[in-house]
């Protein structure tokens, strides 16, 4: 059987000094070129005082939003909870006297949490939404535990528009008035199933 | 009386000025790194971070002092005591200027290779009194790196006594007069520089502490003050080889003409201290580590020879009348 994989090594003529002096010159211009880098700028950024940019859609802290009318936009329906890795949302769903569904509590753990934004992506409503803020340092772990009141923000977040309730087909109030049933957007009225006319 | 007291003052300065020089030279040469890869160091505590190695003190000391249940008591303690002393009483022999200087003993130059041959009790020593393996390995690697380079250390500088016809430092330095010895024993600076890194253990010679493969080699088991007088006695050694260097080839406190009356003769030695102080940390942040046996071949294949070839053309030369 012949070996077909062995080949026989290159014949390489070799002269002492010429190597040594290769040796030599190779380590002297490694540190040539280490000594320039004497009078390149540094690539650190100097963070306290100097914040790096963190893009809009970084996931950093998490804050419930709300919508336009100021509203909560939070229907505890839990499949954020159900979707943490990690389970560090915890929620209890209510129905208010207008209709609404919204958390009773709503508590995050952020010595849990990874920022992974998966509640963000299973969040049906817009509510769940992470900022572009990473500074969550305490000194005590029990103040990383964040409840409703540390989590809901004025604004909208990313999404201006969106309003859940102005969008689903549910009786409730919005800004005091009752939104009856076909009143949502592109919603049509509703159709008398037992009717008989087209 | 007084003569003596004066002299025991001057000790006292120089070892005061010592220690705190090589816990700066700590930051000096984080923040050296830094900036040759293109980051900022330590520039935190105080101003451009000067007092880092302060902090560094501060925090060592607040260690746990801890000797291994398993290591040699006595030894253990003792080894990291060895090795500074050693790298401080070299520095009796050095002479900073025309006036400072501890000693202008007549053998100053055999005084400190045997001081450098000691140190490596304290490496050994430790490496073995540690019980440990990374330990022992890399008091091994110490005791056999440290008698190969030392061969040829010794033989390389013999051109330098050959031309000054003296073993006293401070009658090298004023035989430099004319010129540097740089001029006529380059070959024999290159191979006393390279000795001197592998008697420092600094990289890329620095084998027995080879941390990607021994942990922290010889000093594996070492915490708190016991490892900083390892950490004081190394950076010492970087001071002690780049003063002899400066001693030896350099001309010591001494410049030409017209540079010399611009600053006090200590300055000057202190700038060419410092000058090879940041050749040491550039080869540190630039040249990877040798393997052991490559380290050894090098030593006795090249290193050696070239040694003694320079001391035979000194020699042939100075008989020859060159150097008159």
């Amino acid at each position: 059987m012949v070996d077909l994989h062995h080949k026989p090594e290159k014949e390489r003529k070799t002269n002492a000094l010429l190597d040594a002096a290769d040796m030599v010159f190779s380590q002297l211009r490694t540190m040539a070129l280490v000594l320039k880098h004497t009078f390149t700028k540094a690539d650190t950024v100097e963070y306290p005082e100097q914040k790096p940019y963190l893009a809009p859609r970084y996931r950093g802290r998490i804050v419930l939003t709300r919508d336009p009318d100021g509203e909560e936009r939070c229907v505890g329906c839990n499949l954020c909870a159900a979707a943490c890795p990690v389970d560090c949302i915890a929620l209890q769903q209510t129905i208010d006297d207008g209709g609404r569904k919204r958390a009773d509590f709503f508590r995050i753990n952020f010595s849990r949490c990874i920022l992974c934004g998966f509640c963000e992506e299973a969040c049906p409503t817009y509510a769940i939404q992470l900022t572009p803020d990473v500074e969550l340092a305490e000194y005590d772990r029990q103040n990383l535990v964040y409840e409703k009141e540390h989590l809901l923000i004025k604004g909208v977040g990313k999404y201006p528009d969106y309003s859940f309730y102005r969008h689903s087909g549910i009786e409730v109030d919005i800004n005091g008035e009752r939104k009856a049933k076909g009143d949502a957007q592109q919603e049509k009225s509703p159709i008398d199933i037992k009717g008989l006319m087209p | 009386m007084v003569e003596t007291l004066f002299k025991l003052l001057e000790m006292t300065v120089i070892i005061g000025l010592l220690i705190p020089i090589a816990a700066m030279l700590v930051w000096v040469e984080r923040r050296m790194i830094g900036i040759w890869q293109d980051r900022l160091g330590p520039n935190r505590v105080g101003p451009f971070g000067i007092l880092q190695s302060f902090a560094d003190l501060l925090k060592i000391l607040g260690k746990e002092d801890w000797i291994p249940p398993f290591s040699e008591r006595l030894v253990f303690t003792l080894a990291p005591v060895i090795g500074a002393v050693c790298v401080l009483m070299s520095f009796a022999v050095i002479p900073f200027s025309p006036t400072i200087g501890v000693s202008d003993l007549n053998i100053g130059l055999l005084f400190f290779l045997a001081m450098a041959s000691l140190a490596v009790y304290s490496v050994v020593l430790a490496g073995w009194a540690s019980n440990s393996k990374y330990a022992l390995l890399g008091g091994m690697r110490a005791a056999a790196q440290t008698v190969s380079y030392e061969v040829f250390m010794g033989l390389s500088v013999m051109g330098v006594v050959l031309l000054s016809g003296s073993f006293n430092l401070r009658e090298i330095v004023l035989a430099q007069e004319n010129g540097w010895f740089i001029q006529s024993q380059f070959l024999g600076f290159v191979i006393f520089l390279i000795a001197g890194i592998a008697e420092s253990h600094r990289l890329p010679f620095d084998l027995p502490e080879a941390e990607t493969e021994l942990t922290a080699g010889f000093h594996t088991e070492y915490s708190g003050l016991k490892f900083a007088l390892f950490f004081l006695g190394e950076y010492l050694g970087v001071t002690l080889i780049s003063a002899m260097s400066v001693v030896l080839f350099f001309g010591g406190w001494m410049m030409p003409e017209p540079l010399d009356s611009w600053l006090p003769p200590l300055m000057w030695f202190i700038f060419k201290i410092l000058f090879f102080v940041l050749f040491f940390i550039l080869l540190r942040t630039s040249l990877p580590r040798p393997r052991f046996d490559q380290l050894l071949s090098f030593g006795w294949k090249y290193m050696l020879p070239l040694a003694l070839f320079n001391l035979l053309v000194t020699g042939a030369l100075k008989l020859g009348g060159v150097y008159g």
